[in-house]
């Protein structure tokens, strides 16, 4: 146990020191979530800017006054003058656009914008709801429908949804259990991908570097394998827990670096106040979501799901290692399970009940990441105990399978190996 | 004393009998060769007194007790034929990882590695990568890396492979050194004369079975074929009687095989009697090398596949 731990430790710092390690953990993040801020930033800063727009009403439709509550643009009626005379004006009297409406709807374009430089998308945006909700507001006055009595009509319906378990009814989210579903599933995908590449190879390095015999004549070669596999996985896990710290901290400093992000946010009352709401709302969708039950059953099917996987890469990694594309020949069908599962999941979080996903997270091979798909949802408890009870199962078979095979594999130099011997080899005596 | 005792050792793989029934015994403190040609059996051998692979059947004594691989492998240095290291670890690093896999607390690791370290001249390595180090280098630390952990077993297989003279003659120092402290050394090899400057006692393997079992003196004693050498003024006439056959001429030296039952004083009565003046005479017993390729070549040199 002592010597698994020795192993596993040099494993860890080995690529916690790397440099690669590094900049995929720290820097990664850093440069996304910069770029976020910059973004932010350059959108709300650029909005403080009054744009002065001149709008000539050939067709009336305003009617003789403009009611907007924008702030970023002002809106000045023009009479007495036509697009082709105003072109040469606008400038000097201090706007930087004017809208021609013309009088004369068989025209191509009713609608012209003329400007100095092209506008934001938004502002153009402001512009033709301008245009929209007023022309739809006088066709309602036409037909004697008040347009605020029309507004409330208007609004999108909200379904709330209970769900009534057995201990006790609560409120369904949805679109909340949908995402922490797929994200769980993802992190178990790319978690099995990149990990468990990165046992088989290093696993194979050792063997080309002819460091396997000198290291098993001091530990057995199950210790070597399995300090190797906990290493590696300790290293996954470190840079989830430094990537949620990351995004948590980068959370709270925006507003504290981008004050005016926020400023803006609130300024802006009809957004921000939807904002606010969409905000508690998954604030409270995720609390409604039992928590503590998600946690440990994503920890159970990754580490298992993890272990499975990283022993069968790692007798890969033992048989294959002089030849890089004779291992990626004998890693595709080890692939083939993880990608389906994956697939198989996307699907699942919309149907958590659909035959294909519930049996596919039973079958131990997919159930890591299928399960996570349906993770949010109601799973009975036949279901769970048995896709559970398989994974631990599968666990311990693939893992002893894959010590016979990996002890054999890393002492045979310079044979082509084929996966009908590596089967020979698991189940011979040793 | 003995500190192993191999009994009829048996694995058997599936397309040949890699060591068939092989029995040895080895003194504390003395050199052991393990000698044969390339696919003898000599690594699976090893392999089963490392602890790294199961036998068949038979059995191996350590210090007179049954061995016990899980335990028993801290009392043992293995340097292997392919061996290697990890080429991005710092070697001062590396080298105390290892002797912690042999159960060694870091402070004693550190104590030792100081130690061989300013004796093989590498105190300036330590913080030194293996990539950069020339293949002798690396060698070197391979073999400190073995002996680090006082092992009362030292098994080297091919230890001196990719070394120049100098640093060759060094390792065999140290290796004469450990001996005469009382560590047992199996020295794995199929250069012959490294095997006779080095080691008490040798085994010849072929085949997977054992061919001779002995001390050098011993084995030579065993294989010699009668030979002398004679200096002396020799007549330019013809040299010819029945009790012996000359092999070679030149002109102050004769080598010539005894005939029939011929002693050796015969031989000498016989050239004085011709007041032939001598000056030397000598037995030429066979080198290492030379019963080594007469046994190989007996059998099949390379190993055909046999069903068992």
């Amino acid at each position: 146990m002592n010597k698994i731990a020795l192993i596993l430790s040099r494993e860890y710092f080995v690529r916690v020191r790397k440099k690669s390690f590094l900049i995929t953990t720290i820097i990664v993040p850093l440069v996304i979530t910069a770029f976020y801020a910059a973004t932010i930033y350059l959108s709300t800063r650029k909005s403080n800017e009054i744009n002065k727009i001149a709008v000539i009403d050939d067709a009336n439709i305003f009617n003789g006054q403009i009611s907007s509550n924008e702030k970023t643009l002002l809106f000045t009626l023009i009479k007495n003058e036509t697009e082709t005379s105003f072109v040469k004006k606008y400038k000097d009297k201090g706007y930087n656009a004017f809208i021609f409406i013309s009088g004369d709807s068989t025209k191509k374009s009713v609608y012209q914008l003329h400007s100095q430089s092209s506008l934001s998308l938004s502002t153009m945006e402001t512009i033709e709801d301008l245009i929209n909700s007023t022309l739809r507001n006088r066709e309602l006055i036409a037909n004697g429908i008040n347009p605020n009595e029309f507004e409330k009509l208007n609004n999108a319906v909200k379904i709330e949804n209970t769900i009534d378990t057995e201990e006790g009814s609560k409120k369904g989210f949805a679109e909340i259990s949908y995402i922490v579903s797929f994200a769980c599933g993802l992190l178990i995908y790319i978690m099995m991908m990149s990990y468990g590449t990165q046992v088989m190879r290093g696993v194979a390095e050792e063997k080309t570097n002819r460091i396997s015999e000198v290291v098993i004549s001091s530990v057995r070669p199950f210790q070597l394998m399995m300090g190797k596999i906990l290493g590696i996985g300790a290293v996954g896990l470190t840079q989830f827990i430094i990537w949620i710290i990351l995004m948590l901290t980068m959370q709270m400093a925006i507003p504290l670096f981008f004050p005016e992000v926020m400023n803006q946010m609130n300024n802006t009352s009809q957004i921000s106040n939807e904002n606010i709401s969409t905000i508690a709302e998954t604030l409270q969708g995720i609390s409604s979501l039992p928590i503590g039950k998600i946690i440990f059953y994503f920890l159970f099917y990754f580490l298992l799901g993890y272990l499975t996987y990283a022993s069968i890469f790692a007798a890969i990694g033992s048989v294959a290692s002089e030849d890089q594309q004779e291992a990626q020949q004998l890693v595709l069908p080890v692939l083939m399970p993880i990608i389906l599962g994956f697939v198989i999941m996307t699907n699942a979080v919309d149907n958590p009940n659909s035959t294909i996903a519930v049996f596919a997270s039973i079958f131990p091979l997919t159930s890591p990441i299928v399960m996570m798909g349906r993770i949010t949802y109601e799973i009975p408890l036949w279901q769970m105990a048995l896709s559970m009870s398989l994974l631990i199962f599968s666990f311990m078979f693939f893992t002893w399978i894959a010590g016979k095979i990996y002890r054999i594999g890393i002492l045979m130099y310079g044979k082509k190996i084929s996966w009908k011997e590596i089967i020979k080899w698991a189940f011979v005596k040793s | 004393m003995n500190i192993i005792e191999v009994k009829s050792l048996k694995k058997y793989f599936a397309s040949q009998k890699a060591v068939d029934d092989i029995s040895f015994n080895i003194k504390q403190g003395s050199i052991f060769g393990l000698l044969g040609p390339n696919g003898a059996g000599k690594t699976t051998l090893i392999r089963m007194i490392t602890g790294i692979f199961y036998p068949d059947s038979g059995e191996i004594l350590l210090n007179g007790k049954k061995f016990d691989p899980i335990n028993d492998i801290l009392k043992i240095g293995y340097m292997p034929e392919e061996r290697g290291l990890y080429k991005k670890m710092k070697i001062g690093e590396q080298a105390i990882y290892l002797a912690r896999l042999k159960g060694m607390s870091k402070a004693d690791a550190m104590k030792n590695i100081k130690y061989w370290f300013e004796k093989l001249e590498m105190e300036s390595w330590w913080n030194k990568k293996v990539e950069d180090l020339s293949k002798g280098m690396s060698q070197k630390l391979q073999f400190v890396t073995t002996v680090l952990h006082q092992p009362q077993l030292i098994i080297l297989d091919e230890p001196f492979s990719g070394l120049d003279p100098v640093n060759a003659n060094l390792i065999k120092e140290e290796i004469f050194n450990l001996a005469k402290n009382g560590t047992s050394i199996i020295f794995s090899t199929h250069r012959m004369e490294q095997v006779e400057e080095i080691c008490d006692h040798i085994i010849l393997v072929n085949k997977g079975k054992k061919m001779i079992d002995g001390t050098v003196e011993q084995i030579k004693q065993d294989f010699k074929e009668d030979i002398y050498t004679l200096n002396g003024e020799l007549p330019s006439e013809e040299i010819s009687s029945s009790s012996f056959k000359v092999i070679q001429r030149s002109p102050k030296q004769l080598m010539l095989k005894l005939q029939n039952d011929t002693s050796t004083n015969d031989i000498l009565k016989h050239f004085i009697d011709k007041q032939i003046k001598i000056t030397s005479f000598n037995e030429v017993l066979p080198s290492l090398n030379d019963i080594f390729i007469k046994l190989v070549e007996d059998t099949t040199a390379t190993r055909k596949f046999q069903e068992i």
